[in-house]
C-alpha cells in the first residue's frame, strides 16, 4: 500500500516540480538523474516522492549514465524519466540515439538555460531547440513538447509519456529556466480523469515474437526483459528480429521506419494553439516562455489596430509544416521571437518558402524578451 | 541417413542464437571459450533463464549479447553498466550480467564501473581483457602493459595500465577474480560461484587477441598466447589485488582474490525506506535472492 499516490487538487508549484508530478501522474516509477541548474528541482522532487510510492530515484554519476539507466529501466517494464539542462543535454545525446534505435519509451525533460557551454547556469535560454531535433548523430525523428507554464509542465509531461509509449520512442519536454522556476497554480486532476497510454505488448507467444516487426502504424509491440521473450536489441542497424545487418538495404528499411513512424503520425502528435489567425496580417509564432511574453506584445499591437494572429507551438518537433505553409499563403509575415539567434525561425522560413516573410526576434538568453522588441518586429512586419 | 548422432545437442546450444553463426570473432580469439564457460556455469546454477539479462557495450566482447538466446542488450560504448543499473534497479527480479571488454568497461566506461562497485549493485560483470582495442584493429587501451606495441603505441606503450582487479576491489566490489581463457574449468567454476553471490561481482578474464595484440607483441597465434598463459599463470587465491599487476609478457596472477559480503544497493535502499516510512512503507518488488555465503575456499 503506497503511503501517498499521485497528488490531487490545486497546488502552488514551480514548473520543475510540476514536471516531476506530471511524471508521477503518468506512472513514472524510475528516475535517474544528475544535479544541474536549473533542472535540479525535478530530481529533488522525484527523490522525495518516488520512495514513498514504491518507485526508485537514483542519482547517477553523470548524464551519460542517467540516460542509459532510464533506457534499461524502461526495458524492465517501468516508466522512466530523467531531467537535465544544456551541458547535461549534450551528454544525453549519446544514449538518446540509443533510445531511438532501440525504440525505448522514456521521457527527458530539458529545463533550458543559456549556452553555449556552461553559459548562464541560472538564467533562461531556448538554445537547445535544434539540438533537440538533431543533437544525436545520424538521421532520425523526434517528438519534443514545449510548455509555457507550470500547469503545462504537468500536462505535457503526462502527454510525453503517452506519446513515448504509443510511438515507442524517447520524448523530450523542452521547458526553459523561467517556466521551470516560476511558481503558479497547478491543478492536478484525480487519477481516473487522466488518460494514460499503456505499453503495446506482444500478442504472440515468445517463439513467434519478432521484436521489431511493426504494426500498421509502424510501431512494433514491445516485450519487457524477464517475461520470457528472450529478445535481443542492438544499437547497430538491425532487421526485424533485432539482429545486426550491415547493409545499405537494412539501413534504409530501418531508418525510414524510425522516421516515418513519427512523421506519418504527425496529425496525431502535433498540438498547436492558435488565436486570431483567420484574418491576421502577421502571425507571431513562438513557444515556451517566449510565447507568453509575446502575448503582451500582441495585445499592444492589436490595440494599435494591427491584425496579429498567434501560433504557439506546444509540439515543436515534429514541426507543423503543413499548417505553417497554409498560414503563409494568407499573411504578410511571421514574427518569431525565441531566446537564441534563430532556430525555430529557420523552420518557419523553410515552410513559409517565400510566401510570407519570416522576421526573427532573437534574444541571446539570460532573460526573456522585452515586449517592445516584439512589438517593433510586428510593426516592421506590416511595413 | 542416421541422424542419431547429428541430432545430439549440447546443453548450452538452446541458449545460443545459432541463426547468427558463424560469429565474427577471429581464429584464436578467447571469446568463444569465455562464452562457453559462462553458459555452462549459468546452466549449472539452475537460475530461471527467462530472468537472466545479458548487457554488453561495444567492441569484440560487446558482441556476446547478440549471440546469447536470452534477453540481451547491445548498448553504447562504455554504457553497459548504467544500462544494466536501470534494468536491475527497476526490476530486482532480473539476474543481470554485464559482459564486455576492458576498453569498454575500464576506459570509456571506467566511471560507471567504479560507481556501480561503490553502490554494490547486484550484478555480475565479466570483463574480457585482451590488452587492446581489438575491434578497431589493435589500439592502446587502459590495460595495455607498459612497452607493449599497439597501432597507437607503435614504439611501445609509455602509459601505466590499470590493475583491473585492484580497481574493482578498491571501488567496492564484493567478489573479484581473474582467470585466463585457458583456465576453462576454473573459470566456469568461478562464474558459477559468482552467479550465486549477491552484490557487485567482477571477474577479469585475460584472453588472446592473436591477429592484432598478439601479432604486435611476439605471440602471433592463439596457441602462442595459450602457451604464454600456461607457462606464466600463477594461481594465488586470496592474493592482495594490489599485487596482481601484469607486465608485458610477464607473470599473470590468477585466482579468486575477494569474496566478502556487504549490503547491496537494494538492501540499503529497503532499509532506509523502512526506517523512513515504517509499517506504511510502500511495497517493493522482491529484491532478495537465495545467495550463497561469501568466503568459500576454491577447489
Amino acid at each position: 500500500m503506497a503511503r501517498r499516490g499521485p497528488l490531487v487538487g490545486e497546488f502552488f508549484m514551480n514548473g520543475d516540480t510540476a514536471c516531476a508530478e506530471g511524471g508521477i501522474s503518468a506512472g513514472c516509477r524510475f528516475f535517474a538523474g544528475y544535479p544541474i541548474t536549473p533542472a535540479t528541482e525535478v530530481a529533488e522532487r522525484m527523490a522525495a516522492r518516488l520512495p514513498e510510492i514504491g518507485g526508485t530515484f537514483i542519482q547517477m554519476e553523470d548524464e551519460l549514465a542517467s540516460m542509459a539507466a532510464i533506457l534499461g529501466a524502461s526495458f524492465a517494464g517501468v516508466k522512466a524519466m530523467t531531467s537535465t539542462s544544456g551541458p547535461g543535454f549534450s551528454l544525453m545525446m549519446e544514449n538518446l540515439g540509443l533510445g531511438i534505435m532501440l525504440e525505448t519509451p522514456c521521457v527527458l525533460v530539458n529545463i533550458q538555460r543559456a549556452g553555449p557551454s556552461t553559459g548562464l547556469p541560472t538564467l533562461t535560454g531556448q538554445g537547445d531547440m535544434m539540438q533537440a531535433r538533431w543533437g544525436s548523430h545520424g538521421p532520425y525523428s523526434i517528438i519534443a513538447l514545449s510548455p509555457s507554464s507550470p500547469q503545462e509542465c504537468y500536462h505535457l509531461t503526462i502527454k510525453a509519456f503517452n506519446l513515448s509509449e504509443k510511438y515507442r520512442t524517447p520524448v523530450l519536454v523542452m521547458a526553459d529556466e523561467i517556466v521551470g522556476h516560476m511558481s503558479e497554480k497547478v491543478v492536478i486532476p484525480p487519477p481516473e480523469d487522466i488518460t494514460l497510454t499503456p505499453r503495446r505488448k506482444p500478442t504472440v507467444p515468445p517463439e513467434e515474437y519478432v521484436p521489431f516487426q511493426p504494426d500498421a502504424d509502424l510501431v512494433p509491440p514491445m516485450a519487457n526483459a524477464g517475461e520470457g521473450y528472450r529478445f535481443h536489441v542492438t544499437g547497430l542497424t538491425h532487421d526485424e528480429r533485432g539482429y545486426p545487418v550491415m547493409t545499405a538495404e537494412a539501413q534504409d528499411k530501418l531508418v525510414r521506419r524510425l522516421v516515418d513512424k513519427i512523421e506519418k503520425n504527425k496529425a496525431d502528435i502535433i498540438e498547436i494553439e492558435e488565436d486570431g489567425i483567420d484574418n491576421a496580417d502577421v502571425v507571431v509564432c513562438s513557444y515556451g516562455i517566449s510565447a507568453r511574453v509575446s502575448r503582451f506584445a500582441i495585445e499592444r499591437a492589436r490595440e494599435e489596430g494591427i491584425k496579429v494572429g498567434v501560433l504557439r507551438l506546444i509540439t515543436v518537433w515534429p514541426f507543423p509544416e503543413e499548417r505553417i505553409r497554409q498560414i503563409a499563403q494568407q499573411v504578410k509575415a511571421f514574427v518569431v521571437p525565441e531566446i537564441n539567434y534563430g532556430q525555430i525561425a529557420l523552420e518557419v522560413e523553410r515552410c513559409a518558402c517565400g510566401a510570407a516573410d519570416t522576421i526573427l526576434v532573437p534574444h541571446m538568453g539570460g532573460s526573456a524578451h522585452r515586449p517592445e522588441t516584439i512589438i517593433d518586429a510586428i510593426r516592421r512586419a506590416i511595413g | 541417413m542416421n541422424n542419431n548422432s547429428s541430432e545430439q545437442r549440447h546443453e548450452i546450444d538452446q541458449y545460443l542464437r545459432e541463426d547468427r553463426m558463424p560469429h565474427i570473432w577471429c581464429p584464436g580469439c578467447g571469446l568463444g571459450s569465455v562464452l562457453h564457460c559462462f553458459l555452462n556455469a549459468l546452466v549449472k546454477t539452475g537460475i530461471d533463464m527467462d530472468k537472466v539479462v545479458v548487457v554488453s557495450g561495444i567492441g569484440c566482447t560487446g558482441r556476446v549479447a547478440g549471440y546469447v538466446k536470452l534477453d540481451s542488450f547491445h548498448t553504447t560504448h562504455g554504457r553497459a553498466i548504467p544500462f544494466a543499473t536501470g534494468l536491475k534497479v527497476a526490476n530486482p527480479e532480473l539476474e543481470v550480467v554485464v559482459f564486455s571488454g576492458d576498453g569498454d568497461l575500464v576506459a570509456i566506461g571506467g566511471n560507471h564501473l567504479i560507481h556501480a562497485a561503490r553502490r554494490n549493485l547486484d550484478m555480475l560483470v565479466l570483463c574480457v581483457n585482451n590488452f587492446n582495442y581489438g575491434m578497431t584493429g589493435g589500439q592502446l587501451g587502459p590495460t595495455t602493459p607498459l612497452e607493449a606495441r599497439t597501432t597507437t603505441s607503435p614504439i611501445g606503450n609509455y602509459e601505466r595500465p590499470f590493475n583491473v582487479p585492484y580497481l574493482a576491489t578498491a571501488s567496492g566490489a564484493v567478489y573479484v577474480a581473474r582467470w585466463t581463457s585457458m583456465h576453462v574449468r576454473r573459470l566456469e567454476q568461478t562464474i558459477n560461484e559468482a552467479l550465486q553471490r549477491r552484490g557487485f561481482r567482477f571477474i577479469e578474464v585475460i584472453a588472446p587477441c592473436p591477429p592484432v595484440y598478439g601479432r604486435m607483441n611476439r605471440q602471433p597465434t592463439g596457441m602462442d598466447q595459450m602457451r604464454y598463459y600456461r607457462e606464466n599463470s600463477i594461481i594465488r587465491h586470496g592474493a592482495d589485488p594490489k599485487e596482481v599487476d601484469i607486465d608485458l609478457n610477464g607473470k599473470i596472477v590468477v585466482g579468486k582474490f575477494i569474496d566478502i559480503e556487504r549490503p547491496t544497493y537494494a538492501d540499503l535502499q529497503d532499509e532506509i525506506i523502512q526506517r523512513a516510512f515504517g509499517p506504511e512503507a510502500p511495497k517493493r518488488e522482491p529484491a532478495k535472492k537465495e545467495a550463497t555465503a561469501a568466503g568459500s575456499t576454491p577447489k
